[in-house]
């Protein structure tokens, strides 16, 4: 087992959720892909952890730091998209066009 | 990790391919639903790879608030705003996926390249110094990261409360003008709901 194994799959982890993030017309996908991204860098963080800081892992605790922050983040994004779909009636994210010029 | 090699590097590949084959299911699926319960899927096979990776209190932490909080989560939104709509075609709409799409790729190869060239800086300690990675990670937050530890409860705090304001549902101001304030001081200052669209109201009564 080495390194560049879980380094290798956590970028492509991270490429599919920037590809969803982009093409989802879905608010509520666009916020699973956020998740993706989100768990993407943990595995990277907890993949260095374990390879280049065996004896404090400090990595962890970055992991468990931004796992707060993604439950956060989900709980308030989610409230955005239902405030939104109460004020637009849609969740089509081509129409959220309040702050595009 | 006291698994043999061999061990590891199939239930690795078991669980890379259920991450990256559950991940694309998220992405690309037309049912929303679906998708939402392939989520849960990448996250209980990230779980696994952070068990290969020797942190056990971190796959447990990952289940229990990924799973079981966010995935919920993202389920109840789904079922809130649960309207099939077809979104409209807009012009161009193939061309920017298959952009896109080489965009992820190009960037995936990118990163790639980067990873096998960069000469890692490995530690050759072995991770079974760290007998109980949960006192490791008490003494970690409690020394040395005391200050965002308690940060992160203040910020927890705050989206919290944010989220309840962001969902609630709209204020009527004027409805602080009334005179009757007596009959509807235990109700929220709320739009009130149309009880035709719940349907069967009277069955109920």
């Amino acid at each position: 087992m080495q390194l560049e194994y879980f380094l290798v799959i956590a970028a492509a982890l991270f490429c599919i959720g920037i590809y969803g993030l982009i093409t989802s017309r879905n608010a509520v996908r666009v916020l699973m892909s956020i998740e993706l991204m989100l768990n993407a860098v943990n595995l990277n963080l907890m993949g260095f952890s374990n390879y280049l800081d065996p004896s404090a892992i400090k990595g962890q605790v970055f992991t468990v730091f931004v796992i707060t922050v993604a439950a956060a983040e989900a709980a308030v994004g989610l409230a955005i998209v239902l405030a939104i779909y109460r004020n637009r009636e849609t969740i089509d994210m081509e129409q959220f066009n309040l702050l595009k010029w | 990790m006291n698994l043999a090699e061999g061990v590891q590097i199939v239930s690795f590949g078991i669980l890379a391919v259920m991450m990256l084959a559950a991940a694309l299911g998220v992405v690309l699926l037309s049912n929303i639903v679906h998708s939402a319960f392939l989520l849960a899927g990448v996250f209980l096979s990230i779980s696994g790879l952070y068990i290969l990776l020797n942190g056990d209190f971190v796959a447990a932490a990952q289940i229990l608030i990924y799973v079981g909080a966010v995935n919920v989560l993202i389920l109840f939104a789904i079922m809130l705003v649960n309207k099939q709509e077809n979104f409209s075609e807009i012009p161009g709409s193939k061309f920017r996926k298959i952009a896109t799409a080489v965009v992820c790729i190009g960037l995936f190869v990118l990163l790639g390249t980067m990873i096998l060239v960069t000469p890692w800086a490995l530690d050759s300690t072995s991770p079974a110094v760290i007998e109980n990675t949960i006192i490791a990670l008490g003494e970690h937050f409690f020394s040395d990261y005391l200050l965002p530890f308690e940060l992160a409860s203040v910020l927890l705090l705050m989206a919290m409360v944010g989220a309840i304001i962001l969902a609630r549902r709209d204020l009527i101001p004027e409805i602080a003008d009334t005179t009757d304030t007596v009959s509807t001081r235990l109700t929220l200052p709320e739009r009130p709901r149309e009880l035709t669209s719940i349907g069967n109201v009277e069955e109920i009564n």
